[in-house]
């Protein structure tokens, strides 16, 4: 997004915020919900993004760590536990079983590593969905509360969903300030090459964990939200089409791109339901236009940005080459 | 003991068909590193494809010819044309999503344009009972089994014992080379979709009648495949089909013996224990760059 003067993208990212925050005021209940849910999926791409589209890791399980993580939550706050600390906890859970599943990855690469974490995807479900002592079963656990947030009850959906976005910006910093950390640094160098990586002195093998803890830890936030969001969880939304919802997320919107997953997840939750008039056929439809955009362009709908920035620089570039060559000709 | 070998067969049976599945996918793998999240439900399709002419009026032996061609030309030439010819050269993860975005769509369509009950489908194979070594075998069984060796006999022959079967091993080993020695590698990653079509179709109509034809079929199948397909050895035919038939024996296996919610965990804890110490696969050959 270089392309763009500075003020101009703060004036930009300011009118979204703005607009995030004063258009739902008005929605009904349903509008409210789709975007909430879309400010949680947006958590849970951001978190594969690190590990998918930053440090090279491809995972299959993105949608079992939203399901710990609501698990976590469902199961602490019915038991009269607040949720702040519940997210800890799903942020903690997620992490260790992220940090594990990421020795695989120091294995295997690529489609293994995809089938690996496709595996656990599968096991993850069968727990939620066997171990009833602890997850409820088939019948999953209702009536999951609400918090309370500086004494104000969120039960109503705007305030909800405002704890929702709220997460989200909070979450959006914490990342953009990795990324532009060191740690960002070795996580691009882990996917770019991995041999310079290591030669260069930086310990692929902590990275390669830590890009999938972290990253599952997001997953984890993502789905501790989701569990107040329904309140009601039962085992069928942590099902491995869920992963495979959140990596098509990560994709469309632009892999390794910062602003990717944003897009990806509103593309993912709101072009379904915008083109929910065409009744039977909107899925139909969606996947035709997902196909559409991936065979236009494979980096994602901000590759087509990027790709158009990089040619409006080259031309700006050759037109100020060419300026610069007739004027030297003049003066010979 | 009588259980036991019961067991081993309907295991074999289903693990045959996993087989043909499996080696369609990895088919597809080595000629164009296509990694084909949709064929399970390029499984599901051609039932309903051969249903739908059935419903136009035409006999059943008619429905299985027309059922065929449909299904090479729409997951053959088509899949090949349309999606991965323009997404080839841009890597494996966006054409595996593109693949993912398709298994969706194949769903939907059905459910759409067909029905989103399951429909019954009609058997080549005889029902029925026959009586080997003092147990009692299913024909269904039996049939389904001895079709699918048949089938992947005639594929093994194919890639090994004709001119145009190394032409297309070839053209997977080493395009760049292949062309240079005159193997019109086109039209051979062309062959192995319409081949890969081909035995889904055959998957379809063996397995249909035991499953039902419905929209969602083919999600379990997929990943069935998936496992059978990277349990064996991804890069090699004869190591997709060991891992069907593993897979099938271990599904029904572990379906009796270690616990029914359990059951779909077994091949999964196989499939990472595979990976993780033998990555390559049981019969594959190690690939220097993925592994």
């Amino acid at each position: 997004m270089s392309g763009f003067a500075k003020p101009l993208k703060i004036a930009l990212g300011l009118i979204v915020i703005a607009g995030l925050i004063i258009v739902p005021m008005n929605f009904n209940r349903y509008g409210l919900f789709i975007l909430s849910q879309w400010a949680v999926m947006s958590i849970a791409a951001m978190g594969l993004n690190l590990t998918l589209g930053y440090a090279g890791q491809v995972s299959l399980a993105q949608g079992a760590f939203v399901g710990i993580g609501a698990y976590a939550a469902a199961i602490m706050t019915t038991q009269g536990w607040p949720l702040p600390a519940a997210i800890v906890v799903a942020i903690v859970l997620s992490f260790a079983v992220g940090w594990v599943l990421g020795y695989p990855a120091l294995r295997v690469q690529h489609h293994y590593l995809a089938f690996v974490t496709l595996a656990f995807s599968t096991l993850a479900f069968l727990v939620f969905r066997n171990e009833s002592w602890l997850t409820g079963g088939i019948y999953g656990i209702s009536n999951i509360p609400r918090p309370h947030i500086f004494g104000i009850a969120t039960n109503k959906p705007l305030p909800f969903y405002y704890v929702c976005l709220g997460s989200l910006a909070i979450v959006s910093l914490a990342v953009w300030w990795l990324i532009r950390s060191p740690w960002g640094r070795a996580f691009m160098a882990l996917r770019e090459n991995p041999l310079r990586a290591q030669s260069l002195g930086v310990d692929t093998r902590r990275y390669t964990l830590m890009a999938f803890a972290i990253g599952s830890a997001l997953g984890g936030i993502a789905g501790a939200l989701y569990a107040p969001l329904t309140q009601y969880i039962d085992p069928v939304p942590f099902n491995l089409s869920l992963s495979l919802d959140l990596l098509m997320m990560v994709i469309v919107g632009g892999a390794g791109f910062y602003f990717g997953p944003f897009l990806g997840a509103m593309i993912a939750v709101l072009l379904p339901e915008w083109l929910r008039f065409t009744e039977g056929y909107y899925l139909m439809l969606y996947a035709v236009a997902v196909m559409l955009l991936l065979i236009w362009s494979p980096t994602g709908i901000l590759g087509i940005l990027d790709r158009y920035l990089a040619e409006r620089r080259t031309k700006a570039a050759s037109a100020l080459r060419a300026v610069a060559k007739s004027r030297l000709e003049t003066v010979q | 003991m009588s259980n036991l070998f019961d067991l081993l067969v309907a295991g074999l049976a289903t693990g045959a068909i996993y087989a043909l599945v499996a080696v369609g996918f990895t088919l597809l793998w080595q000629t164009s590193q296509t990694i084909n999240f949709a064929q399970g439900e390029f499984v599901m399709l051609p039932a309903f494809l051969m249903l739908a002419t059935m419903h136009a009026g035409a006999p059943f032996w008619l429905a299985i010819i027309l059922g065929i061609l449909l299904s090479m030309i729409l997951l053959g030439l088509a899949f090949k044309m349309l999606l991965v010819d323009p997404m080839m050269r841009h890597g494996v993860l966006p054409l595996a999503i593109a693949t993912m975005a398709l298994a969706i769509g194949i769903k939907e369509a059905v459910k759409q344009f067909f029905s989103a009950e399951a429909s019954p489908f009609p058997s080549i194979v005889p029902t029925g009972d026959i009586s080997i070594l003092g147990h009692a075998v299913s024909l269904q069984s039996i049939g389904v089994l001895v079709l699918a060796i048949l089938a992947v006999f005639g594929l093994t022959s194919l890639l090994n014992r004709t001119s145009l079967g190394h032409q297309m091993q070839a053209a997977a080993q080493n395009p760049t080379v292949a062309r240079i020695i005159g193997v019109p590698v086109e039209r051979m990653i062309l062959l192995t979709f319409l081949i890969n079509a081909f035995l889904v179709a055959l998957a379809s109509l063996l397995i249909t009648p035991i499953y039902l034809a419905k929209f969602s079929s083919g999600e379990v199948l997929g990943q069935a495949a998936f496992i059978a397909a990277i349990v064996g050895g991804f890069n090699q035919v004869r190591g997709a089909i060991a891992g069907g038939l593993l897979i099938g024996v271990l599904d029904n296996l572990a379906a009796a013996y270690v616990s029914t919610q359990y059951r779909a965990a077994v091949p999964m804890i196989f499939l990472i224990a595979v990976i993780l110490f033998r990555p390559q696969g049981l019969l594959g050959r190690a690939e220097e760059r993925t592994v």
